[in-house]
């Protein structure tokens, strides 16, 4: 495999050939923030976090699911993307009823955790205040739509490591769900193994465990980066 | 130098905020050394005075009190702070947006399933109206100083209002002073 030599952030960076530009920079120790990304899952460019300006691009480029090329020049914090990351974070806070201090989420929240890296003290746009379901058919989790970003990772991780395919997205635009089987309730879904992957993967409080408290709802991402590794390294490691 | 005069108001909110503003404890004193305290729900004072300096406002405007208040507070206040998430969001206040208007909240509140005397006290100047929409502040009248939090904690106030009491401008940045929740 060859190896491509790139700048990201003025910083000389090399990596292999099909790396994304999220993983040269993460390897680099340049941090750029995520959402819809999980680690182990593939890349889909759902949540916009990641956008980085490209010398050459005359578009912004979602860093994790862009290949790095040679001689390429990547720009991870530039004011125009700083702007436009805090915008994306009040998007998805004015698209539902994320309310911080009701969500079993609270304290261990990837959305609540951009929030605060891009510095949302409040949010400009209306809320939509859409009135929407939750779900709690099923005898082990529940799934609060108020709650959800529309990343897909329970998609992903449900089709790509469980093999099951329960979620899918139903819909378009402001109208899309995620949704088990064929539109039925959870607690119906036959496909559903009840891994409770799907939990482990939700980045904010949309599927949780239930009966657990706040501070007992951290989700496990330890045990995917294990599944991940024993999958790509045939390394059983913990 | 004279003391700035200070103002806090509770709107559509629980009184957490105010809880934790209590929670200051000795700092208190500190702030009582700096600030002459004109308008407060912790001081009987009836009507919002004018040439305020600075107005922390805790909850959000979900009634019609709250909606004329503060226009007033907007027009008479220097440095108009949203206090807590009702005020910065609309928060707990806010979740029956999504139900519909006031009518559909109080049917379910007060009429459905009660057996006695089933009513809503809607006599004029008795209890005051429902806005359509709950709103946080900055919806309605300009705001200078966002302080999330449900509640924001004491340590968060103290290193807000010790830079308003300076004079210092106020930046708000990192975990500590910026989580929701």
């Amino acid at each position: 495999m060859s190896v491509k030599t790139l700048t990201i952030d003025g910083k000389a960076v090399s990596a292999a050939e099909g790396d994304s530009v999220l993983e040269a920079a993460r390897e680099a120790g340049i941090e750029i923030p995520t959402l819809c990304h999980l680690d182990g899952l593939t890349d889909i460019g759902a949540c916009r976090m990641c956008l980085v300006e490209v010398t050459g691009s005359n578009k912004l480029l979602p860093a994790c699911s862009t290949r790095v090329a040679e001689g390429m020049e990547v720009r991870t914090n530039t004011e125009q993307l700083r702007k436009y990351r805090r915008m994306v974070v009040e998007l998805l806070f004015a698209e539902r009823n994320h309310i911080c201090a009701a969500c079993v989420a609270n304290g261990h929240c990837e959305l609540q955790d951009v929030g605060i890296a891009v510095g949302m003290d409040h949010v400009r746009y209306d809320y939509l205040y859409p009135n929407l379901k939750v779900d709690v058919t099923h005898p082990l989790y529940g799934m609060d739509q108020n709650r959800c970003i529309l990343c897909a990772r329970c998609v992903r991780v449900c089709d790509e490591i469980e093999g099951a395919h329960t979620w899918d997205v139903l819909g378009r635009g402001v109208k899309a769900r995620v949704t088990t089987d064929l539109n039925q309730p959870w607690g119906e879904a036959q496909s559903c193994t009840s891994c409770g992957k799907c939990v482990m993967a939700c980045p904010t409080g949309a599927i949780f465990k239930l009966g657990s408290t706040v501070e007992e709802s951290v989700k496990e991402r330890g045990k995917l980066a294990f599944l991940k590794t024993a999958r790509d390294k045939k390394q059983w490691v913990l | 130098m004279s003391k700035l005069r200070f103002a806090s108001v509770w709107m559509g909110g629980c009184s957490g905020c105010h809880m934790s503003f209590l929670d200051l404890d000795e700092f208190l004193f500190d702030l009582a050394d700096k600030v002459e305290v004109v308008y407060s729900p912790v001081a009987d004072v009836k009507t919002y005075p004018e040439n305020v300096d600075v107005c922390l406002v805790e909850g959000a405007i979900a009634n019609r009190d709250n909606l004329e208040l503060i226009h007033t507070i907007r027009r008479n206040t220097r440095v108009v702070a949203a206090f807590g998430d009702c005020a910065v969001t609309g928060n707990v206040t806010g979740m029956r947006n999504p139900l519909g208007g006031p009518e559909i909240v109080l049917d379910v509140a007060y009429r459905n399933g009660q057996v006695l005397r089933p009513q809503i006290p809607d006599d004029e100047g008795v209890v005051p109206p429902l806005v359509p929409k709950v709103s946080p502040v900055h919806v309605v009248v300009p705001v200078d100083l966002y302080i999330p939090g449900c509640p924001p904690s004491a340590k968060r106030i103290r290193a807000v209002l010790e830079r308003v009491v300076a004079g210092q401008p106020v930046e708000m940045i990192g975990r500590d002073l910026l989580k929701f929740g």
